[in-house]
């Protein structure tokens, strides 16, 4: 079966909402006109205005609404329509959701799922165009899922309606339009890493928007003999180390590519994990690739210049075998 | 190409452990910059280099002893780095140690000698080396910045089964220098300039037949110049007597050239410049000489700023190559220690040590009459292989002359 992984999405919710009359959509734009990324297409028609809310634009409202609504017995799901403007409900996500279960010592749970497109690469400009994963990774209550694949736009989507606890869920700009040929899409685990590729030599470890382009860079690599292996993080909170490590015993090389900010990144994470846990089996520094320390630019030659590409990622592991590529 | 070497540091300097490396590989140095750190008995020496060029090489690593070998190589400005430097090509790693189908990349042969640089092993490469009983130091490494590489230590020790084994390289232990105490580290430093200046003066003693000769100079001129020149600086600006008699020494070891140089095997050379060994002791015993350069070209402001600059280098225990290695003639001033005369030690291969007492009021007779007047007791103790007393009295009767004519100094 083709499909994409905006259809992916829209599936999941549409099969949550059939299998549990509890589930319910809010946000901006999901009703009348579909959602931003056409993702709730039709849904308004399907599961009618009660259970498809457009709400006004007013971020700390929607979000504190589907956390209210969670902990009186709905099981929300809250579509927030870019990273960015989560920032207006971030009291409601780390302040609120986050701690309410250890605040009632464990009377109250929130099980809200909030899902917010993330990453650059269409033009949106430094407003819209954030990655800030690690933002919310950073914070002990809520789990973070990244879904890089069709498969787990569906299947992390629908295991997560069935936490009892907040789930935050990254769905990068650059993806929705990924399609796949896909058996049949069904709940994915929501707590382990992947292995994208395997490989011997070095361990390419993305996640999100990336992992197409850490593919793309191991493609390459393997033409000059360097065989790279691919982890997808998916859930970046909380890390999976044992996928990881698993990997670095194997390769003894990494390269951490992330679309945040270098400065405090996943990135930044992921590599004192690694360096605590398995610093004995490295041979080489780690890398890391990342978007420049700039505001995202709107000009489309300069936006990309600012992002991880690639051509970044073959030049970092060639760096890690003692070439200079410069 | 250039070979930069170790400069001697002075006649104890038998050794000193390279501390740090300020430049690396790529670097352009410039004539004078200061490009390591070496660790001596007396201080931790900032070693300059004397060539401009591109730094190719490294060839002693941090924690390495040397002494007059090379240190580095450099390329002259222009000049294209050759096709020598051992380069692997890259090779995806076989991470198994047991895989001799690998195919054999053009590996360097193990060196014997000290590698390029500072010794960088991987971690894994360390573990491996350990387990397999490979010695890092005969590797070279292929890895990021030339660090040994997992794939360089299995590589070595799948050769070293077809080879048989030879007897390890006569290494030096290197010391290191991170596992002691700061506090370890002076004391072990004040036992080993006991030994370095023990060497040293045993040497001067042996070899050099030294001859004395002392003169009491009147100080009442110059002292009444100096205050009314005071008169008109800050105190930080002002100048001490001290800075007149280095000036005096340094202009007369240019009149006397023999008395400004180094007694080698092949007999005495004279030196082009006046540099001034300062003997400047140290607060935790022990005393260091270095050397004020080009004394008789500098004013007397000059010289103030460079004394001051000097003791407070040496007591802090950092003091640059060419301090250590150019003097050409010692001062030694133990005035403010009390003591009336100083007849010092020639510290070899130089040949001649200029010493000062203290400047105090004492009876004097001029032009037949008895006064009071500060004076100072001046003694030169020279090399007789290189001057005689009678050019020993004319160089000292020069500094006494200099020194009743501030003005000109």
């Amino acid at each position: 079966m083709k499909t994409n992984y905006r259809s992916a999405v829209h599936d999941a919710i549409a099969d949550a909402m059939r299998a549990d009359e509890r589930v319910v959509l809010l946000g901006e734009d999901v009703g009348r006109y579909g959602g931003t990324y056409a993702v709730s297409k039709g849904m308004l028609e399907e599961f009618g205005p009660e259970r498809i809310r457009d709400t006004p634009i007013s971020e700390l409202g929607f979000v504190g609404i589907g956390v209210g609504a969670a902990l009186n017995g709905l099981r929300p799901i809250v579509e927030v329509m870019t990273v960015n403007f989560s920032l207006l409900a971030l009291d409601q996500i780390v302040n609120t959701a986050s701690a309410m279960r250890h605040m009632s010592n464990g009377q109250f749970s929130v099980p809200v799922v909030i899902r917010m497109a993330t990453g650059a690469g269409r033009q949106l400009a430094a407003q819209h165009s954030h990655s800030l994963e690690n933002w919310y990774a950073h914070i002990p209550g809520i789990t973070v899922l990244a879904p890089a694949t069709v498969a787990d736009a569906y299947g992390m989507l629908r295991t997560a309606m069935a936490d009892p606890d907040p789930v935050v869920i990254f769905e990068h700009v650059g993806l929705y339009n990924l399609s796949a040929d896909v058996e049949e899409l069904v709940p994915t685990d929501i707590s382990t890493a992947a292995v994208r590729r395997t490989g011997a030599d070095v361990t390419l470890i993305a996640y999100g928007g990336c992992i197409p382009k850490a593919l793309d860079a191991a493609e390459r690599l393997a033409a000059a003999g360097i065989d790279c292996e691919v982890i997808d993080l998916r859930v970046l909170r909380p890390l999976d180390d044992a996928t990881i490590m698993a990997s670095v015993r194997k390769t003894h090389r990494v390269v951490v590519v992330d679309e945040a900010w270098q400065t405090g990144s996943l990135a930044a994470e992921v590599s004192a994990r690694i360096v605590e846990q398995a610093f004995y089996e490295l041979d080489a520094p780690i890398a890391r690739v990342c978007t420049v320390e700039v505001p995202i630019p709107y000009a489309k030659h300069l936006e990309q210049a600012a992002l991880p590409q690639p051509e970044k990622i073959v030049a970092a592991v060639h760096g890690l075998f003692g070439d200079d590529p410069r | 190409m250039i070979e930069f070497t170790m400069p001697a540091l002075g006649a104890d300097m038998d050794e000193g452990m390279l501390n740090e490396w300020m430049v690396k590989p790529g670097d352009t140095v410039t004539r004078g910059q200061i490009v390591a750190v070496v660790e001596t008995t007396k201080a931790a020496v900032e070693i300059e280099c004397w060539h401009d060029g591109v730094v190719r090489e490294l060839l002693v690593p941090v924690g390495q002893t040397a002494v007059g070998t090379p240190l580095a190589t450099l390329l002259e400005p222009g000049e294209q780095p050759g096709p020598s430097l051992p380069k692997d090509q890259p090779v995806a790693a076989d991470t198994l140690p047991a895989a001799p189908t690998s195919a054999p990349a053009p590996h360097p042969t193990p060196l014997a000698a000290p590698i390029g640089h500072r010794l960088w092993v991987s971690p894994v490469a360390r573990r491996a080396a350990a387990s397999l009983g490979v010695d890092l130091k005969t590797l070279s490494g292929t890895g990021p910045q030339g660090a040994v590489t997992l794939h360089d230590v299995e590589h070595a020790a799948a050769t070293a089964h077809h080879e048989k084994p030879k007897p390890p390289p006569p290494h030096q232990q290197p010391v290191s220098a991170e596992s002691k105490s700061a506090a370890e580290k002076a004391r072990e430093r004040g036992t080993a300039m006991r030994v370095s200046i023990a060497a040293a003066m045993s040497r001067s003693k042996r070899e050099i037949p030294h001859y004395y000769l002392a003169d009491e100079i009147i100080l009442d001129t110059a002292l009444n110049w100096l205050t009314e020149q005071n008169a008109g600086r800050s105190i930080t600006e002002r100048i001490l007597p001290a800075v007149l008699q280095l000036k005096a020494v340094g202009l007369a070891a240019r009149k006397f050239p023999e008395f400004n140089g180094f007694w080698r095997d092949e007999g005495f050379a004279p030196a082009s410049g006046q540099h001034v060994g300062v003997a400047i002791s140290l607060r935790g015993g022990g005393l260091v000489a270095p050397a004020i350069h080009d004394v008789s070209e500098k004013t007397l402001t000059e010289l103030m700023a460079d004394l001051t600059d000097l003791v407070a280098r040496a007591r802090a225990g950092s003091l640059r190559s060419s301090e250590m290695s150019d003097p050409t003639i010692t001062l030694t001033n133990l005035g403010d220690k009390g003591v009336d005369s100083v007849f010092g030690v020639i510290y070899p291969p130089q040949v001649a040590i200029v010493g000062f007492g203290k400047p105090a009021q004492r009876v004097v007779v001029v032009d037949g009459g008895i006064r009071v007047a500060t004076t100072v007791h001046a003694s030169l103790a020279a090399d007789h292989r290189a001057s005689d007393g009678a050019r020993g009295a004319l160089f000292l009767a020069e500094i006494n002359r200099l020194l009743q004519q501030p003005r000109d100094l």
